[in-house]
């Protein structure tokens, strides 16, 4: 199945959506923040580098993605849902772009946050997951 | 130049398609924990590369945030991380948390550099 080109549209598909979710969420979050501090800040690709929207995307992600490994039944889904939509959601690149404009000290920090709820949302996913089995 | 949100998330959602599947193929070849090292150490040089790069916004969304952004991933590497601390312990943990990092960091400001060097 993962071989197949149906397993590549799968995980296309599921790619699609979850690059397409992870913008919104990063557009929404930068809205809201730009709102609150109508303050700039170091500009990437366009947008305000303050890191918020991929941390919540990532955050979000990494738990849905250990509750999919320990619940999901079918070769379909992990490809569609997991390999496609909640890995294409995620992001490591943009997550270095954003530490990086950051600059030293705030993107040390960044990294540090993002690694200590990240981990922790994704085992929080995999003990959820894994309960009652 | 501002893009449309429908044609951004065209752009977005195509590059992330592609960006999948690449990140779908290298995972075929390569094993679990490796394979994550690569593709966001590939993905990360690519957008270090993109964004130093004199292109529109047009071309970073579907490059950028599309691609590069679907083909590294931060949701696997954080559970292949959980899951190198329970199986292996926490020094495994450690050395797939730092590597990660430590390499798409050097490869991103590569990514950039390259592209300054030459264009710049």
């Amino acid at each position: 199945m993962e071989r197949t080109p149906y397993g590549f549209l799968l995980v296309s598909l599921g790619g699609f959506l979850g690059a397409v979710a992870r913008h919104a969420v990063d557009v929404g979050v930068g809205g809201v923040l730009a709102a609150v501090w109508s303050g700039g800040g170091p500009t990437v690709l366009g947008g305000t580098a303050t890191g918020a929207g991929t941390l919540v995307a990532n955050v979000a992600g990494s738990f849905a993605l250990g509750l999919l490994l320990t619940r999901a039944s079918g070769d379909r889904t992990r490809l569609f849902v997991g390999t496609g939509a909640l890995s294409s959601f995620t992001t490591y690149s943009t997550f270095v772009s954003d530490a990086v404009a950051l600059g030293t000290p705030a993107g040390a920090w960044y990294v540090a946050v993002s690694y200590a709820t990240g981990f922790a949302a994704a085992a929080l996913g995999l003990a959820v997951g894994g309960r009652d089995r | 130049m501002t893009v449309s949100p429908l044609v951004a998330t065209a752009l977005v959602g195509v590059g992330g398609a592609l960006g999948a599947a690449s990140r779908h193929w290298v995972g075929l070849r390569t094993e679990g924990r490796r394979s994550i090292l690569l593709v966001n150490a590939l993905g990360s040089l690519a957008l270090g590369a993109v964004s130093a790069a004199p292109i529109g916004s047009t071309a970073a969304l579907g490059l950028g945030v599309g691609f590069c952004g679907a083909f590294t991933t931060f949701s696997s590497f954080a559970v292949e991380t959980v899951r190198a601390a329970s199986e292996t312990g926490n020094r495994a943990a450690a050395v797939v948390a730092a590597s990660n990092i430590a390499v798409a960091l050097v490869a991103f400001l590569l990514g950039s550099l390259l592209v300054t060097g030459v264009f710049g």
